[in-house]
């Protein structure tokens, strides 16, 4: 049995006066991708922006319940270091358009006034493009704006931005949801390279994609946790029959 | 069946194109007479005395327009330099806060004092600091011409933020970075191209501002570089020497409005250079 790093219990958020999550209670494995499956309007992004604390932006938003992170409340932690502990890539790439692809990748220690010196910056830059598998194709032009990319190679430089803060958990909100399927492809396998070093959660509403790169899968429907359990289990023999009914494209 | 008219259509369809180009042209016509025009008048005078000279009295041959050059200059860092830090950060407050009591009543006086008529503004300005301060100024001009400031930079940022997709804003605070660090150095970065084009156009806008400068700036002949004391501008001076009786002093009007002229057509496309130039691709 793993470890857990991420414990979520009792935890219901609201919009004003809807109920978008519903006592959810998960448990997510350390150094796993766990991807969170469900229809649209399900709930899915909510769950994880209430996982780095990005819910709360919304002034209408509420929350109830708590959520741990190698076992502190981050209910109970200033939101500024959970995000620095909790990564996130959205889903539409969104490099920083005024700032080059090596700033880009320091963004997080550059914007929050963390000095480093050259040899540190080097380091993560470098470090942070390979584990995003980007570094050779953006060797050479390191200091070109970061919009130059194409869609793929962007959403790899948001991933390397993520990484480039160590986080101990990365959040992908539909990473892929707004490129083209080779590019797609290219960074499902980046994912799968990625778990060895930290902890993803994936949302997603592609199935097939839930099923080819994740650990664990949470089916979600209507702001209620239906299933949890590995992905093998819950694409072969799901124990809930809305989890069979979604699966077999009955709905959503 | 009746036979479709496409002759007709095309005729139409036609003249139509004819009467918007006709009409176009006739708008760029009025700039192209009043550039010939003051052009023409105005560059004899031009020289390098002229513009490095300070004006002689009546009789004289010769004079500059070296004190107005400064005093404009003068003027208008003084009023940049109130109206830009304003003027921006209230352009961030509506740009972020869209709903509420305070954004509508910060909205209501930014349109009422963008329709208040300058020599009003100049007379506030009067009343405000000539008065107290028991002397025409630079400063008390500068103030003016801030106020008329005001409106054009806080629309132009709020308009130019308000173009900033949320999910810039999204990707900095989710890198753990503070709310007003994300504002500065991520949103206000990326809109500076447009901020800094409402600036240079208000800048143009009041650099031939005369009537707020009558009872604040005041005009001047002799040379002066304190801003509590008052100063020439170049429109004060086009004002004074074209209203005086003396062709010598029309003369020099002529060239003034030439500088003036040339100053803010260069203002202009200047900005048109950074907004190209410095434009953010999202």
């Amino acid at each position: 049995m793993e470890s857990t790093i991420l414990k979520i219990e009792q935890f219901s958020a609201f919009y004003g006066a809807t109920t978008v999550l519903k006592d959810i209670k998960l448990s997510i494995p350390e150094n796993k991708i766990t991807a969170i499956m469900g229809p649209s309007g399900c709930g899915k992004s909510t769950l994880i922006r209430c996982i780095n604390r990005m819910h709360e932006l919304n002034p209408d938003a509420t929350v109830s319940g708590r959520i741990f992170l190698d076992g502190e409340d981050i209910y109970a932690t200033d939101p500024i270091i959970v995000r620095r502990q909790i990564g996130m890539v959205f889903q539409k790439p969104n490099p920083f358009p005024t700032m080059s692809i090596y700033e880009n990748v320091i963004a997080g220690y550059q914007l929050n006034g963390i000095h480093l010196s050259k040899d540190e910056k080097e380091k993560i830059v470098t470090d942070s493009l390979r584990k995003a598998a980007l570094w050779d194709e953006v060797k050479e032009s390191l200091h070109r704006k970061g919009t130059f990319l194409s869609g793929g190679q962007q959403q790899r430089l948001c991933i390397a931005r993520a990484l480039a803060m160590r986080p101990e958990i990365l959040l992908l909100d539909e990473p892929t949801s707004a490129l083209d399927p080779k590019a797609t492809s290219h960074i499902e396998e980046l994912i799968a390279q990625l778990k060895n070093n930290v902890t993803i959660m994936l949302v997603t509403h592609n199935m097939a994609q839930a099923a080819r790169v994740s650990d664990y899968t949470a089916f979600l429907y209507l702001g209620e946790l239906i299933e949890f359990g590995s992905t093998g289990t819950i694409f072969t023999a799901p124990k809930d029959k809305k989890t069979e009914d979604y699966l077999t494209g009955k709905f959503g | 069946m009746r036979e479709f008219p496409v002759r007709r259509r095309i005729l139409a369809d036609k003249s139509f194109k004819v009467i918007i180009l006709l009409l176009s042209f006739a708008c760029i016509l009025p700039m192209f007479f009043i550039l010939f025009f003051i052009t023409s008048k105005g560059i004899s005078v031009i020289n390098w005395s002229f513009l490095t000279r300070l004006p002689k009295p009546v009789g004289e041959a010769g004079g500059g327009i070296l004190n107005a050059l400064i005093g404009t200059f003068m003027l208008i860092t003084v009023s940049t330099l109130l109206s830009v830090p304003v003027g921006v950060f209230t352009g961030i407050f509506l740009s972020e806060y869209r709903k509420g009591k305070l954004v509508y009543l910060v909205r209501l006086s930014i349109e009422t004092l963008q329709g208040i008529p300058s020599i009003v503004i100049g007379i506030i300005a009067y009343v405000w600091i000539v008065v107290p301060m028991g002397s025409f100024s630079a400063l008390s001009g500068g103030v003016a011409l801030a106020l008329m400031m005001l409106p054009v930079i806080i629309t132009a940022t709020e308009e130019t933020l308000k173009l900033i997709p949320d999910s810039l804003r999204e990707a900095s605070l989710a890198l753990g970075v503070s709310y007003p660090r994300t504002i500065l150095k991520v949103v206000l970065l990326s809109g500076l191209s447009g901020i800094l084009t409402g600036i240079l156009l208000s800048v143009a806008r009041v650099a031939g501002e005369t009537a707020p400068l009558l009872f604040t700036a005041f005009g001047s002949p002799f040379m002066g570089i304190n801003i509590l004391k008052p100063v020439n501008t170049l429109p004060l001076m086009i004002f004074n020497y074209a209203t005086s009786p003396y062709p010598e002093w029309h003369k020099l009007a002529w060239g003034a409005s030439f500088v003036l002229i040339v100053f803010v057509l260069g203002i202009n496309l200047f900005t048109k250079l950074v907004t190209r130039r410095w434009k953010v691709q999202f």
